[in-house]
């Protein structure tokens, strides 16, 4: 059979989100492989730059409907950078709180999309089913449970809800037994899933640091970088975590990929409860921030996919005179042809699930 | 002491069909009288190959309706329901209940309290409804005539397909045999349905399927071949029979039936249900409709009627599936316990060799579903790695292992 092209999108199962892997086959081998995007490009730098800094923090939501509160955090912190204020105890732990629930979150979103690019179902309907938690939560917190709006410039919007702490931790627990039990037994432990997983869609960490591939799929080839130990910001340098890092053979591969982002749910859950615990119980969440502002700000943050980076310049009015925002995905997405080359058409769907694509924040 | 339901379907229908012939008969003798050739009609109905003939196409009928209209259903049904718990929600919901015509306020019961069994039947009708498109370059033909040629040559295992030692259409001495045949055929259909329909993802499913077809269909054929040497015979009756006694250990009669996957055959017992998981498309083989990567497979371009044709004779498989294997090593119908009460001096089965079967069938079936949502699908290259290199060196010494009991005595 000759070489041919396979579009793989903009309209298929396999895509979450709207864009195109061209794919090149030779029988059910990949040669070569083209990611497309832009579908969803709606010009986020410029449209940023005629709205006002505090009105902005709506569109950042926008960037990633999956992961709302951690983008729109990464915006609020480059703004309080280039304007000079600080936000208060309380209001920085609270935001470590929202971002780590923001985290689990999105990353049972990605577990959800990763069990049927697997072709199995029921991982979807388990995941999503231990999301609605996370959902919840995140909704007796910000009111919605998607584009919550949350962070604000200099603090968050609104303090923590009554017996927010109980009901935390009541559902962690919850989740914590499911992730010991069924979770592992349905993927870890599943001889197909192990089949599927090892050894497909392998990248050293030079090539991994020479793409700007970062986050999770970093450290899945073993490289320790976790913005959140390596650069703090907020108050993560007071809560104890261990950064998920791939440390046996057989680095950067679908299923190392798989358990760093796994083992990050329960670290989420070990970071929520020290920041229940070490929170001060009263006290401010919000400062008054200036309207108009000179200077820059570059903030960079751990996002659930990768390293999240806002650089602000202000010109002494109160819009930004220039916003640029550096996607992980975007940059994960440069390095998936070489993941992709030589492996079996099958696993094309696999490898892209495992690195956990994003759109809306990759095409911006 | 067993006894099916229906003694022997040919006979109970050639009575039924005799006796509607008789009102007919004696209808057209009554206007003999003005229209004397009424007469010769009448006697011409009345003969033995006449009636012979319309009672073939009667039994024909009733088993095709058995089998699609009520095993068919229930067998949706219980997939759909199962799978629906597995993963924690209720699933569907359409029941009779929902229905429009009950006198009470439909408000006051919802959907949501039904059981789903018409869920299926709505899904028909709207997919009845909706348009029947052909691509416009395909092979409008042959197209067309794959759906047909899947779901006719699945539905021929069923004329030899027993569901008791009396409810079948036809018994052949080569019953396995001619089984086997009908349902490697489909596989074929996939292959013409993948290329014709000249859409990309067709095409890789449909080469999918004949790659598949070679890999499991060989160590199947084998423990069968297995399975003939130890019991020497290919009529499923007989097959039944056989094994409806207790199991001999070192000449001690254990109280567990003497089921051939208990036995010697155990090995056989496994390659063959791995083979038919692949011969049923099922996750985790059902890579010839890998959703994830080929949208649907080698159904993609199918619409209308003709998906759902396509999608429900995978139900059809996994029935005739589970028949042929619990007929082939988990004892048939044989069963603990035949229950018969006497209506005078008429023996009716409380308990019959029907029931005993249809509970392995779905025992099995739902087995197979368990199985299936469980696990994720294995790529393509896995699946000829299990076949070539596992399934076939162990069939080979399955047949070795019945030709060495076979030998012994």
């Amino acid at each position: 059979m000759p070489e041919f092209w396979i579009n793989m999108g903009p309209q298929h199962p396999m895509t979450h989100g709207l864009w195109n892997m061209k794919v090149k086959v030779d029988g059910e081998t990949v040669v070569d492989a083209k990611p497309e995007i832009g579908y969803l490009h709606r010009g986020y730098e410029k449209i940023m730059e005629v709205r006002e800094f505090q009105k902005n923090v709506v569109l950042t939501d926008r960037l990633c409907y999956v992961s709302s509160i951690t983008w729109s955090h990464a915006y609020c912190l480059a703004v309080e950078k280039m304007m000079g204020i600080e936000t208060p105890e309380r209001g920085q732990w609270i935001r470590v709180i929202s971002l780590e629930l923001q985290r689990i979150a999105s990353h049972l979103m990605w577990l959800a999309s990763y069990g049927p690019d697997l072709g199995l179902l029921t991982g979807l309907l388990w995941s999503l089913r231990e999301r609605e938690l996370f959902l919840d939560l995140i909704q007796l917190m910000s009111g919605a449970r998607m584009n919550q709006n949350y962070p604000r410039v200099g603090g968050v919007r609104n303090d923590l809800p009554e017996n927010f702490e109980a009901m935390c931790k009541r559902s962690i627990a919850h989740f914590r037994e499911k992730l010991e039990n069924e979770y592992t037994q349905i993927f870890h432990e599943s001889k197909i899933f192990r089949m599927r997983t090892e050894g497909v869609g392998t990248i050293s960490a030079a090539d991994a640091i020479n793409w700007g591939v970062t986050g999770p799929n970093l450290r899945a080839c073993g490289v320790n970088v976790d913005l959140r130990r390596l650069d703090p910001y907020e108050t993560y340098e007071e809560v104890d975590f261990e950064p998920q890092v791939w440390h046996d053979g057989g680095a950067g591969d679908s299923y190392a990929r798989f358990v760093c982002r796994f083992n990050e749910l329960e670290q989420s859950c070990q970071i929520i409860l020290q920041a229940l615990e070490k929170m001060p119980k009263t006290g401010p969440y919000r400062v008054k921030n200036p309207r108009r502002a000179e200077g820059d700000g570059y903030a960079k943050t751990e996002d659930s996919r990768g390293e999240a980076l806002f650089y602000v310049i202000g010109d002494g009015d109160d819009r930004p005179y220039r916003v640029k925002i550096r996607s992980p995905v975007f940059s994960t997405m440069a390095a998936t042809p070489m993941l992709l080359r030589g492996n079996k058409l099958a696993d094309v769907v696999s490898i892209l699930g495992s690195v956990d694509v994003c759109v809306g924040e990759m095409d911006k | 002491m067993s006894a099916p339901l229906i003694p022997n379907l040919f006979d109970v229908c050639k009575v039924l069909v005799g006796a509607i012939v008789g009102i007919v008969q004696q209808i057209l003798y009554g206007l003999a009288g003005p229209v004397p050739p009424l007469r010769g009609l009448g006697d011409f109905l009345g003969s033995d190959p006449i009636v012979t003939l319309l009672t073939w196409f009667i039994v024909v009928t009733v088993i095709v309706l058995w089998v699609t209209v009520i095993n068919l259903f229930t067998v949706m049904w219980v997939e759909r329901k199962l799978y629906s718990r597995l993963q924690d929600r209720y699933g569907i919901m359409i029941s009779v209940w929902s229905l429009p015509f009950w006198p009470f306020n439909r408000m006051r019961r919802p959907t949501h309290k039904g059981t789903g069994y018409l869920q299926n039947l709505a899904d028909g009708v709207k997919l009845i409804q909706k348009e029947n498109i052909t691509p416009r370059n395909a092979d409008s033909a042959m197209f067309h005539i794959s759906p047909i040629l899947i779901a006719s040559s699945t539905l021929m295992v069923f004329a030899v397909l027993p569901w008791s030692s009396g409810f079948y259409v036809a018994n052949l001495e080569l019953g396995i045999l001619f089984i086997l045949a009908a349902f490697s055929l489909a596989p074929l259909g996939i292959l013409i349905s993948g290329w014709a329909a000249n859409n990309k993802y067709t095409l890789v499913g449909g080469l999918r399927a004949a790659a598949m077809l070679l890999s499991y269909s060989i160590p199947m054929i084998l423990a069968v071949i297995a399975l003939v040497v130890f019991t020497g015979t290919l009529d499923p009756v007989r097959l039944v029979q056989q094994q409806d006694r207790p199991l001999v250990l070192a000449g001690v009669a254990l109280p567990i039936p003497a089921w051939n996957a208990f036995g010697p055959q155990f090995l056989g017992f496994l390659i063959f249900s791995i083979a038919m998981i692949a011969e049923m498309e099922r996750v985790p083989f059902d890579i010839p409709e890998a959703e994830a990567e080929l949208v649907e497979g080698w159904t993609t371009e199918y619409s209308g009627m003709r998906f759902g044709i396509v999608f429900a004779f995978k139900w059809l498989r996994l029935l005739a599936a589970s028949a042929l294997i619990s007929i082939l090593y988990l004892g048939g119908w044989s069963g603990p316990v035949f229950a018969t009460a006497y209506v005078g001096s008429f023996a009716v089965p409380i308990l019959p060799e029907e029931f005993w079967f249809l509970l392995r069938v779905y025992a099995l079936s739902a087995f197979f579903v368990w199985l299936s949502w469980s696990v994720p699908r294995v790529r393509i290259d896995q699946i000829l790695n299990i076949g070539w290199k596992r399934l076939i060196p162990y069939s080979l010494l399955a047949i070795l292992v019945a030709a060495g009991f076979r030998a012994i005595g």
